[in-house]
């Protein structure tokens, strides 16, 4: 008999964030009235951020698989397929709430949490990413959370000693009470030493491994699954503490109990603890488990079960063990200073079982628990697309060249090395493109192979248009892997949204998703693993739409990936793609006019695949010696970021006639790049180009320590760089 | 060169270390657990490599200092062999005793990574044989706590011996406080012991010794202290 002091009552359900309706699965599901450990294992395993209730329907449309998919999504991580035997383990999850409440842990724990699911897998993380966006600069939060958020980021994964390459930092008064950290994690596995949740084999001993059970973080994945209010300060407690050492620590532990064969399944606690991942591996493997939770090493004494199952607490993980090498594991934590207990065994009985003080506690049926968890078609109505802006009716406010120095200064588009600074970015000796280019390079093991890497979305585009947004940061992230000469393999995506209960937000998420599809699907840019963030709303306002797309891509000879950096003067500049003059939702209109207005770019799916194949060609076959992508800012914030990484200057053509100057050089068309070719070269690839379909223009020449345009002041890269790296620090120093 | 490479829990350089070993010795390093007593027989380099050893949760550095090898430690140094320690493994040599004064939180009390420039104030000893007196060396930093201090007498024997091996200068070699990214005491960034054989230094020479990768410049550090060795041998 289960002991249940705890009355069960309409106020108590909904304390745990369940609705009446599920509350009534729950009865008819296992025929009483749960215990209150049951209850909050049921809240546990059926919040939004554990059950994906109401993105599932939508999730199952994306396109999962492909040649080089190894594991796509509904594992720890997804893996995808390398060569020379090896694999690539990666993964973005999101840390929103915690981050907003307590940004220093909250962020670092987002690091921790998507390190463990990498190595959880068996791969030995390389390198960490990360999308951040923040509220209004003016809002008085938003400086103490970069503050925190990336003294976080950094402490945990400088001392775990993981790389941080590369990210993307934006501010938005839409994310003032909601701030947006997604951290993306990328490790390297032997393709035939992966590990999976799924337990096998009855009888066998589940271990628990890592750090002592606390009470922090009660409720954590509950909090994550509701919109903040007033009171989101007294969330605090709900936040975990995060303990990069005994990360460091129980990495290690955990890549030699594998190396030695002692493993038959592994899943790291991370939202829900020890309830999610031990329904997890018995559900997916289709056996029962049985908990014995006097066995669990606890931090603080006289804790319940109640507790216990619920706990956040950091850097733990459960395993299935092979029984005969119980001795070998044990040693094994013992020398890295770990707990190491058995704490249960895999059943015939698909029962989730869990005892405590003699007591059984909870008894419920394992495969409903994950498997029949609620799940939602939830309504959604489509916001009607805006008009698209005519770039003859926006009056330039000021000339081309005070245009680009304020752009430059801008929040969005000014250098973000303050943050990246903070991050370790050279540790373990393998990053080819430190921060600051389109996408990170790292070198995979001794080379020459290296992955490219990038996270990107455009949030104000899916505000605009959900579906061309979707599309957008697809398509956005696989251009700046192609940029630096790497094959896009695979993709993560971070789906951040508000309350899905309103069909307006749903009609958000769902356009997304459709773009996001498409454009995956267009591309063979599989996603394979990530997350969903809803509930992103504070009294009732809404994030902006932010599906962030981490994207890994592979260059065969890391020493051919190309820089944005323009190499000598005298080379010719070459647009690739062609420019209407975009200025509908640009960083221009909303920078220089103050409007956040109109339809945002298309995006045509062929002319991308054109253009990037054409670009990653000039790479690789060492014509092109510089390439940048084109994006917010447009042509004109591209070749400054050119001219400053190298500190050579460029003298340009006029711009066309048939489009307004202005709309040229900060209009924001898609599918487009910057490439610097040596003159001799230039005929054969405009003849290449015009072979291929793409449309090309030389528009430049590089030289001279000027950026000059036709009919403009020149203006010193000096005076670029200066524009583009003092708006952050001095933001940061409170000096603005 | 036989290399020990120490291995304290959460120490993350080890790897870093010891692959640079291999690149410019050929030779594998040991790698040498906190917990053992003694270094390998006929170990002629100790390294200590940088990371964050118990988490630094104390004073940097402080509990490895106290870890069952470093009696090995001191008593090799004491003999005169050749110990270098990197980054955090700088400040456990403090902390150890074997150099003296401490790093203190970078001046801006924010971590800090980035490529640093380095003049290398003597080339005469065997950690810096492979550059010329005056050089100035790019190579990285990664550290929260590296902004060197010690009283005003050992700052001065310091000088005055010419145990001050490294300091953080500009591109061109002048020492400014707008290229001493942390505040260290005299633009410090690496000290040797009174007897030559102990040095500990904040930048990572060993994250800049691949062209493939990036600068080169740390080379010269390992490269002249294998050439030492072999001399000795």
């Amino acid at each position: 008999m289960i002991p249940n002091d705890v009355r069960m009552t309409p106020e108590l359900v909904a304390e745990h964030g369940l609705k009446q309706d599920e509350y009534d699965r729950i009865l008819k599901l296992i025929g009483r009235e749960p215990s209150l450990t049951e209850l909050g294992i049921f809240s546990a395993m059926w919040n939004e951020h554990c059950s994906y209730k109401s993105s599932k329907v939508h999730l199952r449309t994306l396109p999962t698989k492909g040649p080089r998919v190894i594991q796509g999504p509904g594992e720890n991580a997804g893996v995808i397929d390398i060569g020379d035997g090896l694999a690539c383990v990666f993964k973005m999850e999101s840390h929103n709430h915690p981050s907003y409440i307590e940004p220093y842990q909250g962020a670092a724990t987002g690091v921790g949490g998507i390190l463990r699911d990498v190595f959880t897998m068996g791969a030995r993380p390389i390198a960490c990413l990360n999308a951040l966006s923040f509220g209004a600069p003016s809002h008085p939060k938003t400086r103490h959370l970069v503050s925190g958020v990336v003294a976080g980021i950094g402490g945990y994964g400088n001392s775990f000693g993981v790389p941080t390459v590369g990210g993307s930092v934006r501010f938005h008064s839409r994310y003032d009470g909601n701030c947006l950290v997604n951290a993306m994690a990328v490790g390297i596995a032997r393709k035939d030493q992966i590990f999976y949740a799924a337990a096998s084999g009855v009888g066998m001993p589940i271990v628990y491994l890592g750090s002592k059970t606390g009470r922090d973080g009660i409720h954590g994945a509950s909090m994550a699954s509701a919109e903040f209010g007033e009171d989101s300060e007294g969330k605090r407690p709900t936040v975990q503490v995060g303990d990069p050492f005994s990360e460091k620590l129980l990495l290690e532990a955990c890549l030699e109990i594998m190396q030695k064969g002692c493993v038959i399944a592994i899943q790291d606690m991370g939202a829900a603890g020890l309830t999610c991942s031990a329904v997890e591996m018995g559900a997916k493997g289709d056996l029962g488990v049985t908990l014995d939770l006097d066995k669990v090493p606890c931090r603080e004494e006289g804790m319940s079960a109640y507790e216990m199952m619920l706990s956040e607490s950091q850097e733990r993980m459960l395993m299935v063990l092979k029984p005969e090498k119980e001795k070998e594991a044990e040693a094994i934590f013992r020398k890295w200073g770990l707990d190491f207990a058995v704490v249960g065994e895999t059943t015939p009985s698909k029962r989730f079982i869990v005892r405590h003080g003699g007591d059984v506690m909870a008894d419920l049926p394992i495969k409903e628990l994950g498997d029949q968890a609620p799940e939602y078609k939830r309504p959604f109505v489509n916001a009607a697309k805006p008009e698209a802006v005519d770039a003859e009716s926006v009056v330039a406010p000021v000339d081309a060249i005070e245009a680009l120095e304020r752009l430059l200064a801008s929040p969005d588009l000014c250098s973000k090395r303050w943050v990246w600074e903070q991050y370790d970015h050279v540790i373990l000796g393998n990053t080819v493109q430190r921060p600051g280019g389109d996408a990170a390079v790292v070198r995979i093991e001794n080379g020459p192979k290296g992955l490219a890497l990038t996270t990107d979305v455009t949030p104000r585009y899916c505000e605009a248009d959900a579906f061309e947004g979707g599309k957008q940061a697809v398509v956005e992230c696989w251009r700046n892997l192609t940029a630096v000469g790497a094959t896009p393999l695979a993709i993560t995506d971070n789906l951040n949204f508000g309350n899905p209960e309103r069909p307006e937000i749903m009609g958000q998420f769902v356009g997304c998703i459709r773009g996001i599809a498409e454009a995956c699907k267009a591309l063979e840019f599989p996603v394979v693993s990530g997350n969903v963030s809803l509930y992103n709303e504070t009294n009732g306002r809404a994030i902006l739409p932010t599906p962030s797309i981490g994207g890994v891509g592979l260059i065969e000879d890391f020493s051919k990936s190309a820089t944005l950096a323009f190499k000598r003067p005298g080379e010719t500049i070459i647009l690739i793609g062609e420019t209407t003059g975009w200025l509908g939702q640009s960083t221009y209109l909303r920078e220089l006019c103050g409007r956040e207005e109109g339809a945002p770019p298309p995006v045509d799916l062929t002319e991308e695949r054109e253009n990037g194949d054409f670009v990653r060609s000039l790479i690789l076959d060492g014509t092109a010696t510089a390439a940048h992508d084109l994006s917010d800012g447009g042509l004109l914030v591209a070749l400054a970021e050119m001219a400053v990484a190298s500190g050579i200057g460029a003298r340009l053509d006029a711009a066309p006639s048939d489009i307004p100057a202005h709309a040229h050089w900060f209009g924001e068309d898609q599918a487009r790049y910057l490439v610097t070719v040596p003159t001799d070269k230039v005929s054969a690839v405009l003849a290449r180009a015009k072979a291929a379909n793409v449309p090309v223009w030389a528009i430049g020449t590089t030289g001279g320590d000027t950026l000059t345009l036709a009919g403009e002041r020149p203006i010193l890269v000096t005076i670029l760089r200066e524009r583009l790296e003092s708006w952050l620090p001095a933001y940061m120093a409170g000096e603005l | 060169m036989k290399a020990a490479v120490l291995v304290f829990p959460g120490i993350n350089r080890e790897r870093d270390m010891a692959r640079t070993l291999r690149l410019i010795s050929g030779r594998d390093p040991a790698l040498v657990w906190h917990a053992e007593k003694e270094l390998p027989a006929g170990t002629d380099l100790v390294v200590i490599p940088g990371g964050f050893s118990y988490g630094d949760y104390l004073r940097c550095g402080a509990i490895a200092a106290r870890s069952p090898i470093m009696d090995a430690v001191r008593a090799y140094a004491g003999k005169g062999g050749l110990v270098l320690g990197v980054c955090n493994g700088f400040q456990i040599l403090c902390e150890a005793g074997l150099l003296p004064g401490v790093l203190m939180r970078n001046e801006n009390l924010r971590f800090i990574c980035r490529d640093v420039y380095l003049r290398v104030e003597r080339s005469d000893t065997p950690f810096t044989r492979g550059y010329n007196a005056g050089q100035v060396v790019r190579v990285p930093v990664a550290h929260g706590e590296g902004n060197y201090i010690a009283d005003g007498e050992t700052i001065a024997r310091l000088e005055g011996e010419g145990r001050v091996l490294f300091r953080y200068c500009s591109p061109d070699g002048m020492i400014d406080p707008n290229w001493n990214h942390n505040g260290a005491i005299n633009a410090i960034a690496g000290i040797l012991n009174e007897h030559g054989n102990v040095l500990g230094m904040m930048p990572h020479p060993e994250n800049h010794v691949e062209a493939a990768i990036g600068p080169t410049d740390g080379r010269g550090l390992f490269a002249g202290l294998a050439e030492a060795l072999e001399r000795a041998a």
